[in-house]
Order: C-alpha cells, then structure tokens, then sequence
C-alpha cells in the first residue's frame, strides 16, 4: 500500500486517479499508523514552501517520515514535495526543511535572466547519473510537465535528472531510498505513468 | 529546451463537446471522454474544457464529465466557463482541473483574480480575454464576445497579471472562425506587456498558421484552436511533426 501524506496542502485528485490506473493500492492519509503501515510513502504539495513545511510540522508528520525513510521505507516527493526533502529554502524568507536530501531551494529568477517565472509547460529530462531505477522505463530525452518558480539548488550529489530553462535546473533527485520529482508525473502523460510505476515496483 | 504547447479546446454542453462559436446552430457532436482521449493519445499538451452550459443546474454534468477525464487522461486540464467565484474554482479543481480560466467572472469582480490566485497559487489562474478592435483600439469583450466593455484591452491584461494570473489566453475575435492564421498584431502587444506565458487563440485554419505563430513570435508559449481538431482538418501528430521540421521546439 502506498501512502500519500495528506497534510491539507494541494490537490490530491490526479494524483490519486493516476496511481489507480496503474493499478497501484494508494489511500489518502494524514494518520500517523497509515504511514507506519505502507510499504511506500508520496509527499506531495503545491503552494508555498513556509506554509507548507509549517503545516506537516503541525500534524506532526514531518517527523513520522523521517522515521519511515530512515527504517528503509521508500518516499517520493512530488514537486512541492520534493522541495521540503531539502535542508531549506528561500521562499519568502528562509525556512527550514526536513534535511532528507543535502541543498536548498532558490527562486529560479535570481539565478537565470530573462526567462519567464514559473517555469512551466513540458520540458525534456537529461540523466545526470546511471539511469535511477525509477526512471528504468524511461529513455533520456523523454518530456516531462514542470510547474515552478523555485528549484534546487547545490544538491549535486543527489541529482539524477535536470531539465534545461536559461540552465541546467534540477528535475529530480534521489538518495538511496528517497526521490524527489520537480516536475509532475501525475501530469506528464505515459511518461509520468511510468515514473510511478517504477516506484511501486521498488 | 522548454517546447511550445498545442492545445486543443473542447465546449461542453450538457455533457457534449459541441461546435457553434455564436450559440447558434450548435451541434453537439461527441463524447469529451472519446475526444479528450484521442487528443491525448495524439500528443496534445494540454485540453482546456469550457463550459458553456447555459443553466447552474446542469453544471453537475460538467464536473461528472470533468472527473472521468481527469481520472483517465493524465496531462494538464484548464477549465473555464462560468467561473465568478472562488466556490466555482474549489468545484473545478475538485474535480480534476490544474488551471482555471476566467472571463465575464475577472470583469464583473476584479478581486477575483487576486483573490484565487492568493488562494490556489498563480500557476492556476489563467486570464482568458476575448478582444476586438473598436475604431483602431483593442477592446475587451464579455458575455462570449457579444457586449464591448470599453476597456483597453493591453493594460486589461496587465492589470490581470499584476493581479496574480499565472498564464493568458488571448482569443482574438477578429481572427476567430476566419481560419486564416492567428491576430500577429494582436499577440505581439500582448506578450511585449506580460512576462508570464501567453496562448494564443482564434483564427488558425491550417497548420502552416501555427509556424507561422511560432516564427513569427518566438515568445508566444501556446497555440490553441478547436474545429479544426474536431473536425480533423489538422491530426496534432502531423502538425507537431511539421512544427519539428521547422525547428520549433515540441513535445513528440
């Protein structure tokens, strides 16, 4: 079973119909024991980073999480999402996040000129490291739907894919049993269908 | 490389996708389910539903049909038509859409901009304006582009954007249903005003129009058409092949 960690951030529904068509067993949960119980959690968010982090924060989650992926269990986070797996960020401020995967995230404008912010519409992905096994359905080049004004930034440890606007920007990151997508796969077609399958399958 | 965007729009009338821009002589002619998912398989970007149910009873229907497309199709969904409040944008997304549109809704209430997108993030509101020229001057229209607003429609959609909207649709009238390529003029003003992306719309007869559309105006982000997809005049596979061989960016 998977769970997708229902903290009151975002819109769950394309999420949960694509992981359905996949065939995959997904339920929505903000419940500490839910999350104990799967075999695999998904982070996902849309809005602000501060907003965001302080609300999984309040549920008390954030911590939950920590736990699971630290015990081996495997986590995706989805744009948003993938976001508050860094050590912080500098949305509106500067806010501290769960510290799973080593880098920040900054707004794509203070680094790249001239380009329209957010970032948005479909993008190709360029492997950065020997193909992730959640990309084993992929092919270099494939194109995937990006919706953002902040990327992250000084995790190049972590990056297995980026994505080209003005620069060569983080499209996904993975740590041993953490991944993260800056784009969405519930969004990105065939594409993104198989991102996520190759996640169930881990 | 960032691809331009081909776009396919579908009216939705209790429950069919319909053509007859003039609410006139509108045939309904198919399933949305069928057409969403043949678009889709095609290579379409994205799908943008309005819709134009004429009562508030029948919006059930819209937002049934809403649900079963974004439970089987998964790119982006823009939704519009009938949107004047922010319970109208919770009812939509709801039920599946990314992005919602607004029209009538932005002129009647302008704080609904602001408000949604304070709510539900820039990225979801899409200003969608439908304008004609008036004696040399580019005029927004409302009410499906039946009353002349008086207002200017360059700082109209400015002001939009100032406001929060994360992406427009500019649908020129003048070009619309001419088939005869999309309003150059029309986009070029607009999308020197704005730094947030722009679709065009209204007027495209041919796939050259759409080459043309992107030569002309590299920072034009989106192309967005209707009867000539339904109709297949034009197979998405083969404009966005032709697109390629142009050299413009696409998805294939």
């Amino acid at each position: 079973m998977i769970a997708i960690v229902d903290y009151g951030v975002g819109n769950l529904f394309s999420l949960v119909s694509s992981l359905k068509s996949i065939g995959a067993d997904a339920v929505v949960t903000g419940k500490e024991q839910d999350l104990k119980n799967a075999d695999k959690i998904i982070l996902p968010g849309v809005g602000a980073f501060g907003d965001a982090i302080q609300k999984l924060k309040n549920t008390g989650l954030d911590k939950v999480i920590i736990d699971e992926v630290k015990g081996g269990k495997a986590l995706m986070g989805i744009c948003l999402g993938m976001q508050l797996l860094f050590d912080k960020s500098y949305e509106y401020g500067e806010h501290e996040g769960l510290g799973l995967i080593k880098g920040e995230i900054r707004f794509i404008g203070d680094d790249v000129k001239n380009l329209k912010i957010p970032h948005m519409g479909w993008n190709s992905l360029k492997f950065t490291q020997p193909k992730s096994p959640v990309f084993k359905y992929l092919n270099d080049g494939d194109f995937v739907y990006f919706v953002h004004s902040y990327y992250g930034a000084n995790c190049d440890e972590s990056v297995i894919a980026t994505t080209n606007y003005g620069a060569d920007l983080t499209a996904a990151v993975a740590k041993n049993n953490i991944y993260g997508c800056q784009f969405h796969p519930e969004k990105s077609g065939e594409v993104g269908l198989n991102i996520l399958r190759a996640f169930c399958e881990l | 490389m960032i691809t331009k965007r081909i776009i396919p729009c579908l009216d939705v009338r209790n429950g069919k996708v319909v053509k007859g821009k003039n609410f006139e002589g509108i045939v309904e002619i198919s399933s949305p389910i069928d057409f969403a998912r043949h678009y889709s398989q095609s290579g379409a970007d994205e799908l943008v539903f309005y819709d134009i149910t004429a009562s508030y009873e029948n919006r059930g229907i819209f937002t049934d049909i809403l649900k079963e497309v974004a439970s089987t199709i998964f790119i982006p969904l823009t939704v519009g038509g009938g949107i004047n409040t922010l319970d109208d944008f919770d009812r939509v997304l709801k039920c599946g859409a990314d992005k919602v549109s607004v029209n009538s809704g932005a002129i009647k209430n302008p704080d609904l901009i602001y408000e949604a997108a304070k709510r539900y993030g820039d990225q979801c509101v899409v200003i969608s304006a439908d304008v004609k020229r008036v004696d040399g001057v580019f005029r927004v229209f409302s009410k499906g582009g039946r009353e002349n607003t008086g207002m200017e429609a360059v700082s109209w959609i400015k002001r939009c954007v100032d406001n929060g909207a994360g992406e427009v649709v500019l649908n020129s009238i003048d070009t619309d249903g001419v088939k005869n390529g999309f309003d150059l003029e029309m986009l070029s003003k607009v999308c020197d005003a704005v730094n947030v992306p722009v679709i065009a719309s209204g007027g495209a007869g041919k796939m050259e129009d759409f080459v043309t559309l992107f030569k002309t105006l590299p920072k034009v982000d989106a192309g967005l058409a209707a009867s000539i997809f339904h109709y297949n005049e034009v197979e998405i596979s083969d404009l966005k092949n032709l697109l390629k061989q142009n050299f413009i960016p696409v998805r294939i």
